[in-house]
Formats: structure tokens, sequence, C-alpha cells
């Protein structure tokens, strides 16, 4: 608690125990009634001061509508009409419900920090041979830093020396840790667990992923959810109607009674009144509006999903078309072996030997996959004589022997002849000592998750599409097996938007169609679409800027369980309006008809509150 | 230009008052609050003298939440 909460707390215990002394004296003792006043008086300044202070101000600014005036003028109202103790006890309550929600809405602000803390405190970098703890901030592009085991990566880097393996969760939600080599790209916010790494910074740290995510989830609340503007603008307008409301409740019954002859009844009607103000605070549903969403939001971030905003995660649960980019997001984006087709006399490993050997030089993606693939570390003493042949592949001599590896072109010129024809994806054709001994095959791979992911999708009756610039043959053979609705190929950036306009305009009413993408080419369509989905890890800066939710694991599956976030969230926050707007009404109804007493009305006010803010705090845990 | 200010304010409902207010301010183009984070993020229009505007902007906010702070 703050020391402001804390204050409020003593407030609330000194009151309440003056309250017992109080009405006990006056039940046993039966004072003259100006001295009940007066002793009623001592705990209702204790508890209700400020209240009436700001009432007060609240009138000298002109804003006179809001709570503390509703709550000043319903207990004032009550102690003239001589119900002490209800006058006294609807503050009591009105400040424990407030306290209630401060503590509420601490709590999840913390939680939600608790989640995203994972902002670097310090960089180790080496000075003069010692090393210093310095701000990440002051780190410049090209530093070397030193990452400890368990402490976290500072700033995006790349690893010069040591080999470690990583604890991502806290970006991707993934909790199988990654394991990291020397040569290879880290990204700050990872927790470093086993081995010392030293990094070469490749950013500054206002650039780095972990900064960037930082922003990125907290300015999410800025972006307000269209429930949200909704309610406060209903607010606006809400709060004086009530207000007139009472007055007419309090004033036209008695006016007509004393025209029909009858008698006043005043004191009935200014006591209706007042329970229908207390009733009708609006509180309950401005605040848990905008915490249910901050807590779906939190519950996102922490499965790896970054949604930018409130009207983002609103706008989730209404998806109907959704658009895939394919590479980098159906499939890895990198290309990998997946096939090795030997001559008899060879194994794959033979193949894959002399292949990578043969390629040992290069840094052509072509090459790096085969060296991948082969998996061993090249001692390059096995290879001499590599020469690269423009267009066709390369020649070199391994082991002694003679090896071409390139395409059906390099095998011709050198008078081999290819036995098996392989029409998918790239296809290196291997020749050793001067006779042709099979062919390894290389495509991108479609990521694993990617079928379940599209069936999920389609399953809750989304279309889904994929769009690519790639050749037609290979996008309907990953359009095939990943269960697309609808696949177009040989496309160039611009034909992605204008295909993505063509399907904006079918969609209806409030239907929302989603772009998942990951290249500086797709930034356009991401902008475009109604949701813009980026891959964070593979994407690019331009498209994780430009996109409204990024999926920090880059996995397809993550957007199923996003719009279930968001499902969900928008369940809540439609529970929490009709939920305190009915029994409000209720309420209200009941107390104009007099049958609603002050105790039923804090309920209405206060209770009806801290339900809906605990029911609030219920979508940081939305669970699978 | 935009600039992001920390504040304090007890209420929902307040803050989108003191939102409201900010937005009002000679000077201030757009402006907006959350209250989970208690931020106030404020877009000036140009050429405005920027610690003159908050400190009308603050004035405003006093005006429709008495308890309030914005930390300029």
């Amino acid at each position: 608690m703050t020391s402001k909460q804390k204050k409020v707390l003593y407030r609330i215990i000194i009151a309440t125990v003056l309250i017992v002394v109080v009405s006990l004296f006056c039940k046993f003792v039966e004072p003259d009634t100006w001295i009940e006043v007066v002793l009623y008086l001592i705990p209702y300044f204790v508890i209700g001061y400020d209240i009436l202070k700001k009432a007060g101000k609240g009138i000298l600014n002109k804003q006179v509508f809001d709570e503390n005036f509703l709550m000043a003028v319903a207990t004032v109202g009550a102690m003239l009409l001589g119900d002490f103790k209800e006058g006294v006890a609807v503050m009591l309550f009105y400040q424990i419900g407030e306290l209630f929600q401060s503590c509420a809405v601490g709590k999840s602000r913390k939680n939600i920090a608790a989640l995203m803390d994972i902002r670097p405190d310090y960089a180790n970098v080496m000075v003069d041979g010692e090393i210093e703890q310095v701000d990440p901030d002051d780190v410049e592009v090209g530093t070397e830093i030193i990452v400890n085991p368990g402490e976290k990566v500072p700033i995006d880097g790349v690893i010069t020396e040591g080999n470690t393996t990583l604890n991502t969760s806290a970006l991707t939600g993934e909790s199988v840790p990654r394991s990291a080599k020397c040569g290879e790209e880290v990204i700050s916010g990872c927790i470093n667990m086993t081995g010392v790494i030293k990094l070469k910074t490749t950013k500054e740290f206002g650039d780095s992923t972990v900064s960037k995510i930082l922003d990125l989830v907290e300015n999410s609340s800025m972006k307000k959810s269209r429930s949200e503007n909704f309610i406060t603008k209903f607010a606006r307008y809400y709060t004086p109607a009530v207000c007139y409301s009472a007055l007419a409740l309090a004033l036209i019954p008695p006016i007509i009674s004393l025209i029909m002859g009858m008698s006043p009844n005043f004191q009935t009607w200014i006591i209706r009144a007042l329970t229908f103000l207390v009733i009708s605070c609006p509180c309950a549903l401005v605040i848990s509006i905008p915490l249910s969403f901050f807590g779906g939001i939190g519950c996102a971030s922490t499965n790896g999903i970054l949604v930018k905003g409130s009207n983002y995660l609103e706008a989730l649960a209404d998806t109907k078309y959704i658009v895939f980019d394919k590479t980098g997001t159906l499939t890895k984006g990198v290309f990998e072996v997946n096939g090795v087709y030997p001559e008899s006399g060879y194994t794959d490993k033979d193949l894959l030997y002399y292949a990578a050997y043969a390629e040992s030089a290069s840094s052509h993606p072509i090459s790096i996959s085969l060296k991948k693939a082969y998996g061993e570390k090249l001692d390059l003493e096995h290879v001499t004589g590599i020469e690269e042949i423009a267009g066709h592949g390369v020649q070199a001599t391994v082991d002694g022997k003679p090896v071409y590896a390139g395409n059906s072109k390099l095998m011709k010129k050198n008078g081999l002849t290819i036995t098996q024809e392989h029409d998918e994806g790239t296809v290196v054709y291997i020749a050793i000592d001067g006779a042709y001994a099979g062919c390894i095959t290389i495509a991108d791979v479609i990521k694993p998750t990617s079928k379940d992911a599209i069936h999920g999708l389609k399953k809750s009756g989304i279309k889904t599409v994929m769009l690519t610039g790639d050749t037609k043959k290979t996008a309907d053979k990953v359009a095939a097996e990943v269960g697309v609705d609808m696949v177009r190929s040989e496309l160039l950036p611009a034909d992605k938007v204008s295909e993505v306009e063509a399907l904006l305009e079918k969609k209806q009413g409030k239907e929302n169609l989603a772009f998942v993408g990951d290249g500086i080419n797709d930034a356009p369509v991401l902008s475009r679409a109604d949701i813009g989905i980026a891959m964070g890890a593979l994407g690019s800066d331009a498209a994780i800027e430009a996109a409204d939710v990024v999926l920090m694991d880059d996995d397809p599956a993550k957007i199923a369980l996003a719009m279930k976030i968001s499902m969900k969230t928008l369940r809540i926050v439609r529970e929490n309006i009709v939920f305190a707007l009915f029994v409000k009404a209720i309420c209200l109804i009941l107390g104009a008809l007099g049958i609603a007493n002050m105790w039923i009305a804090i309920f209405a006010d206060v209770g009806v509150m801290v339900i809906a803010v605990i029911n609030a705090t219920r979508a940081l845990r939305i669970k699978l | 230009m935009k600039k992001t200010y920390k504040v304090e304010v007890d209420c929902a409902n307040c803050a989108a008052k003191m939102e409201e207010a900010v937005k009002a301010t000679k000077g201030v183009k757009d402006a907006t609050l959350s209250f989970m984070t208690l931020k106030l993020k404020v877009e000036f229009e140009d050429g405005a003298d920027v610690n003159a505007v908050m400190q009308d902007a603050l004035a405003n906010c006093k005006k429709v939440e008495d308890d309030c702070e914005i930390f300029l």
C-alpha cells in the first residue's frame, strides 16, 4: 500500500471505531438530538473531510456533477433528514470502496509491470582491462559487452566469444531455452543461462529489441478501445442526467401531491432522491473496462504476443479473414536440406560430406544450409582448389578427389548424366571423382505449427488466404500442405496491397481482416489491413513498426491464441458493462419507488465496483 | 512534437476528465492519458512553448480534478 492508501485505511479504522462508540452511547444514554448530531459529525468529518473539500472545490470550479459532489449531497442530505448513522455509513463505505479499488488497480499495475520486467539495468563493458557496469544507454554501437550467466542481455548484438543457452521466455513466451553459438545474433531481453558470452553490440540501447518492446507495451493502453471511448462518453452524459433525475425525484412528486391537496411528504422523496444519487456512481463502468483490456494485453505479452493497443485487442475478436505472407510466416524463411538422394556406393552422409566441403568457402544461403545439414565442424585441410563457377556451382578437390557441386548445367558442362530429376525447391547435383554421385534438394521448410494453426483458424470460421511473391508451383505446394482456402502467387509488393484491398471490399460490416507478414515489403500491407500482425523474431524492423500485433516467437499458432485472449477479454468487458448497468438500473428503479434503502444503494455503488474490478483482473489470467 | 509525462490520479473517471482538460488547453494538439500506466502523452501544436502550455494544462486539470498531479 502507498502512504496515501495507508492514511485512508487509518481513517477508515478510526471512523469505524468512532461510529460504533457513538451509536452505543446514543442507544444507552439517549442524549438530546443536537448532542447526537455533534457526536456523529466527528466520525463524519474524519472519514469525509476530503470528499467535502473536493466537492466544494468542484462547485467553485464549475465542475458540479462528480462523484464527490454526489457523495457530499447524499450524506449531508441524510444527516439533515435525521439519518445520522446512515449518512456517516455511506461516506465510510464509499471510502472503503475507493480504497479497495485503488489497491486492486495498484496490484494489477504491479502484476503487469512484473510480467514486463525485462528492462536491463546495466551492461558489462571492458574498460582498461577491467569489467565495469555502465548504463546500457551509454553503450555505443560496436562495443564489446560481457554477459554473465543469470544476467539479461542488455543490448542486441552478435556473440564474439563463448557459447550459451538463452532463456527467451520473457520475449517469446517460449519456455524451451535456445542455444546460441559464437557468431550468432542475440536479442536483448533474453536471460543468459549457462555460459559467459562476449557480444559486439549491433544497435544502440534505444533501438534494441528490449527497449522497443517496453515502449510498445507501455504505450498500448494509450490506444483506447471503442468500448472504453463509449463508456467515457456515456459517463459524460450519464452523471448529469442522474443528478437532474434525482432533483426531479425530490421535487416533482411532492409538488404534485401538494397540487392534488395531499401531504407533500418531502422527507420521503428527498431520501429516495439521495439513495438514487448514491446508486448512480459511474465508477464501476469507467474503471473496469480499461482494467480488463490492460489485463488482456498483459496476458498476451506473457504468451509472446505484443498487442500495440486496446483497440487492436478489441478488433482481433471480429477477425473473419486472415491473409498470410508465405516466406517467413507460414514457412521458416530459411533454406534447409529436405532430401538427399545418393547414387549406389554413397551414403547420405557421404554426399553431404562432399557437398559441404566443396561449398565450404561460400556464404551463399544454399552453402550454409548444406554445411548445417552436414552438422560437423569442417577441417579445411581436406579441401583444396575451390573454384566458383558463376551461375553453375563450385568445383573443388576434397580428399584428393575432384568434386563438382551445382546445378544441372554444371553437370552437363562436364559431360555427366543426371539419373534423377527433381523439381521441388533448389537441387544441388554432385559429382565425385568424375562420376555422378547423387543430388541434394534444398527448400524453405513449412513451420511445424503452420498446418495446425490454419486448421484451427478455419474451424472457427475464418477464411485464410496466402499471398506470395514465390512461383506458382512452390506456392501451390505449400498452400496444399498447410490447407489455406485461397492462394495468390507471383505477386509484387504492390500486388499484395491490391489483393488485400480487394478482400477488404468484400468483407461486411464489423468483420476485420488481418494480415500476417514479416518482410520490409509487407509493411504497406500491414498498415493497410485492419490488423497487421508481424513476426517479431524474424521480422524486419519496418514490419514490426507497421504492425499492430507482434508475435515474438514467429509461431503462426499464436494468432488463434491472440484471438482467444481478445474474445475472452471482450466477454469480461461485456459482462461488466451489462452487470453494472443492470444492477444499477434495478436499484435505481427500486430506489425511486422507495423499496431500496441506503444500504442497497451502497451495494449498488461500491459492491458493483468491487465485483467489476475483480472480474476485470480475470483478464490477466486467461488460460488457454 | 510529443512528450510523455507521469501523472498521479486516483480514479478512472477523473483520469478521463484530466485527459479532456489537457486536450482543451491552448497549444495542445492532442493528448491521451492512460489510467493503467499513469502516463500522459501530449502532442503539442507547432511552435508552442511546451513549459507554458503544460503549466496551463496542469491548472486546467486541477480545475476538473483537484486531487491530481502531472510531474512536469
